[in-house]
């Protein structure tokens, strides 16, 4: 159940990352690298490390994720990488 | 082309590592000699009620000072390069942004910097700490700018704070050197009844002085960014 679980959600990261590196536009690029970070901080809950989640959850997909956003809201116009 | 061919090699490379070593992992049904030695002695060594926290603050202290230090370097060169223009208001005009933000992060915001001081304050008794309870506050600061992009006000305060917690939180470790067994002991204060939020020693109180500090330094690079020139 577990193993399922967790097959399930690394397939889904796989297919977040691939996401992040191969569209076009910058800001599905951004959010599908925030879900990778989001799926990584529940695998560690999984994987009973509830501290370093909690720090994936912060850090890799709440703040980088608003931070890179902001930016891109800043530059204006050329946002196709 | 080649470019891509390179990277799908670095990558199939960095695979193959990654399988060898997944292939000579064997799972052992006991912990090491050091993580042994934390689980059995930290809680009653530190007081602590979070084995984690108690390595992270006491045992390997030193390590977490360097990390905070990192992120002190990494917000002073951002700060250094993207220079500001403080005098000159921002071209969007307060009230430009939906309503709807602005009354949500009236409501919000004290909540998320209460969260994060809740998740510091608890990190010996519960998962989190200094590290995640100021990143929590720092995205509390991102929705005050998205909601106010001209606010200017803080930015005092979030300096004073920074280097009054760095300056404290290096000399309770120095403290530790001559009133206990050494740098970064938290046997200076009263260890107290186990799993109480007064107990564990220095331990929440360095803890909440990271959190305030790394709130402070995410929060300096915010602003950075915010005031950054066009």
């Amino acid at each position: 159940m577990l193993l399922a679980l967790l097959a399930i959600l690394i397939v889904v990261m796989l297919a977040a990352a691939v996401l992040a590196l191969e569209h076009g536009k910058l800001l599905i690029g951004v959010i599908a690298a925030g879900l990778v970070s989001l799926i990584a901080s529940v695998i560690y809950v999984i994987l009973a490390a509830p501290d370093v989640a909690m720090t994936e959850a912060a850090i890799g997909s709440g703040l980088s994720t608003i931070m890179f956003l902001y930016v891109i809201s800043r530059l204006k116009g050329d946002t196709h990488g | 082309m080649v470019k891509k061919a390179f990277a799908f090699t670095l990558i199939l490379g960095m695979g193959l590592l990654f399988y060898q070593l997944y292939r000579q992992r064997s799972t052992s049904t006991d912990l090491n000699k050091t993580a042994r030695y934390y689980v059995e002695n930290g809680p009653k060594e530190t007081g602590s009620a979070n084995v984690v926290t108690s390595v992270v603050v006491t045992y390997r202290g030193l390590d977490t000072l360097g990390e905070v230090t990192i992120l002190f370097v990494a917000a002073s060169i951002i700060g250094f390069f993207l220079k500001n223009q403080r005098n000159r208001k921002l071209e969007g005009a307060p009230g430009e942004t939906s309503e709807l933000l602005h009354t949500g992060s009236v409501f919000l915001v004290p909540l998320i910097f209460l969260l994060g001081v809740y998740v510091f304050v608890n990190g010996h008794l519960s998962p989190g700490g200094g590290f995640q309870g100021g990143a929590i506050i720092a995205s509390g600061t991102v929705l005050l700018f998205l909601a106010d992009p001209s606010i200017g006000a803080g930015r005092g305060v979030i300096h004073v704070l920074e280097s009054f917690s760095g300056m404290l939180y290096v000399g309770l470790a120095v403290a530790g050197l001559f009133l206990a067994g050494g740098f970064l002991d938290n046997r200076i204060m009263p260890l107290g009844h186990f799993g109480t939020l007064l107990s564990a020693g220095a331990i929440p109180v360095i803890y909440s002085l990271i959190g305030l500090k790394v709130g402070a330094e995410l929060s300096s690079i915010l602003y950075a960014l915010k005031d950054a020139k066009e």
